[in-house]
């Protein structure tokens, strides 16, 4: 898939997102991550169907931006589009977080920050002892890099060689209170995978054509794990909501739904 | 109870290739042999318990049966969360071998005894909780464990027991409590490393004229709730013998059947009486203290 339709996956999912969170939070962090799940789901990954045992593997590890997973899940055809209305509705199956039993193409249960590394970290262990090509993938917070078993996960996975796993940190720079460069500066992210033996590139996680660079190219080193720090706006997409703290939190106005629409098709 | 355990781990891991065992930097002597026999499915984390439980899960996921081996507080409370979430939400079929129970490493002190562990794990949904009372029930309870599709909490002593089983347990079966001896005025339920010392609190009462029937209810999750009914229904008196607190191990379990079946039956919990032991002391000498040797047992029933 080439820039321009990868860019308008991307825009699929943000207008998804934003008619969904017409309810519930996080509806920022969603947007921020979109191009990365766009990329991932349309280039990077090798992913035709959820039921294909020698397919690529995904972990959103920062799970609250599942609203954005869900529309790309939608548009491979893995779920019905029309259950993304019904998102954190009673008794959907499209939690806040995603849910692993509950749908196809779910790889793993989060929400709950800072368990991501460590499964994919297992899944990718196991891709190697059973000798299987299949890669996997992570998409993790930057504030999220402040739990502990974040870099627990990180030295397993050198420890293990994984170079099957690369991890993408959406590093939005806004987290539940604040900065995240006020807790940990984004700059040190990179070193401090580096020092931990991780092979890292440091590119701007909203732009498409970088991403599919960046991403096409792993492992960036043979037998260790990747790390890309991806640059990202919390919002991206909506001047209104664009590195805003407040959309970690608020719902999406029905009165501005409409707007919100069109400017994301202007902004294609 | 860690020699059988040893036994049956070695069985599995050479039948089953996709028989995986993670340490978190414990186990010394106990698995000296498995980096050269099993390298690529044993695994010492390193000390990392919650990243130990988010790969085991991560294994799992991918088809593999996971045990997870560790001294109790660690390999429970230190993870919970990873254990409630990414083991128990989806079900994922990994065993958490946890060594030292209760008091086991009594002169350690606090950090290493476990007296919470029961109640925490029994609260988890789709978790399965064994305590065997010896090294018999063990090997029976890990065979039973190869057969279960979801995550499971086994609790064990450590080494040199008492070996109370003297024959094959060939109903063994998980949520399945086994009768020891039979008897008819009070019956004894222990679990886990209790057992010996309540199968001879038994025989100090049949010394004095008693009838207690002694019961192994080595799975306190799912309770065997049929077993309990009857011997509601043969027995005035039920006293429950744990080395764990009082709220929310085998006791509470045995109380919530009671309760809800509205049996009316007298109910003596044996446990710790909701407190940190703040000395240091072998096993048996915080027993003493906490009233948990077959002496104190049949000493307070027969008041």
């Amino acid at each position: 898939m080439n820039i321009e339709e990868l860019k308008a996956i991307a825009t699929r999912i943000r207008k998804d997102v934003v008619t969904m969170h017409q309810i519930g939070t996080n509806v920022g962090s969603a947007m921020s991550a979109a191009d990365i799940i766009a990329v991932l789901y349309f280039n990077v990954m090798n992913i035709s169907s959820p039921d294909d045992p020698e397919r690529d593997r995904f972990v959103l590890s920062k799970g609250h931006a599942a609203s954005a997973l869900y529309s790309a899940l939608a548009q491979k055809g893995f779920i019905d589009s029309a259950l993304l209305k019904d998102y954190q509705q009673n008794g959907s199956d499209l939690t806040g977080h995603p849910c692993q039993k509950n749908v196809p193409g779910i790889d793993a249960s989060t929400g709950s920050l800072g368990h991501g590394l460590p499964i994919a970290a297992g899944m990718a262990m196991a891709a190697k002892r059973d000798n299987k090509k299949h890669r996997v993938f992570v998409i993790i917070g930057d504030g999220e890099c402040q739990e502990g078993s974040v870099w627990e996960g990180a030295m397993l996975a050198v420890q293990q060689k994984l170079d099957n796993l690369t991890i993408i940190i959406d590093a939005n720079n806004l987290q539940g209170y604040g900065r995240a460069e006020d807790i940990q500066p984004i700059e040190t992210l990179g070193p401090k995978f580096e020092a931990f033996g991780w092979s890292v590139k440091q590119i701007d996680g909203n732009d498409i054509g970088q991403l599919v660079d960046t991403l096409s190219k792993t492992p960036f080193e043979a037998g260790k794990p990747s790390a890309v720090i991806g640059r990202t706006i919390k919002g991206k997409g909506i001047a209104e909501m664009e590195d805003v703290l407040g959309w970690h939190y608020f719902s999406v106005p029905k009165d501005k739904l409409e707007k919100f629409i069109e400017e994301l098709d202007g902004n294609k | 109870m860690r020699l059988a355990l040893l036994k049956k781990l070695t069985e599995f891991m050479e039948k089953d290739d996709s028989v995986y065992l993670l340490t978190a930097d414990t186990g010394f002597h106990v698995f000296d042999e498995y980096p050269t026999k099993f390298g690529e499915r044993y695994l010492n984390v390193g000390i990392c318990e919650g990243a130990m439980i988010g790969m085991a899960a991560g294994l799992a996921l991918e088809g593999k049966k996971v045990f997870v081996y560790g001294i109790v507080p660690f390999v429970t409370m230190r993870c919970f969360e990873q254990i409630r979430v990414d083991l128990c939400y989806p079900t994922l079929p990994v065993t958490i071998i946890g060594v030292g129970g209760g008091l086991t490493y009594g002169p350690a002190g606090m950090t290493h005894h476990s007296i919470e562990d029961i109640a925490l794990m029994n609260c988890l949904p789709n978790m399965t909780v064994l305590c065997p009372g010896d090294a018999v029930e063990t090997e029976y309870a890990l065979d039973a464990i190869m057969n279960l599709q979801g995550p499971c909490y086994l609790r064990l002593g450590k080494t040199g027991e008492a070996v109370i089983h003297s024959k094959p347990l060939t109903d063994f079966a998980i949520g399945k409590g086994i009768t020891v001896r039979k008897g008819s005025d009070i019956a004894i339920i222990a679990t886990g490393n209790m057992l010996p010392a309540a199968v001879e609190a038994g025989q100090l009462l049949r010394d004095k004229g008693k009838e207690p029937e002694v019961v192994s209810m080595h799975t306190v999750k799912p309770i065997d709730r049929k077993l309990i009914i009857d011997i509601a229904s043969r027995c005035k008196t039920i006293v429950t013998v744990e080395e764990h607190n009082m709220i929310g191990g085998l006791g509470s379990m045995v109380a919530d059947v009671l309760t809800d079946e509205n049996l009316k039956v007298k109910l003596k919990k044996f446990a710790i009486n909701d407190q940190y032991a703040q000395k240091a002391g072998s096993q048996q000498y915080l027993r003493s203290q906490y009233g948990l040797t077959a002496e104190n047992i049949a000493e307070e029933l027969l008041k």
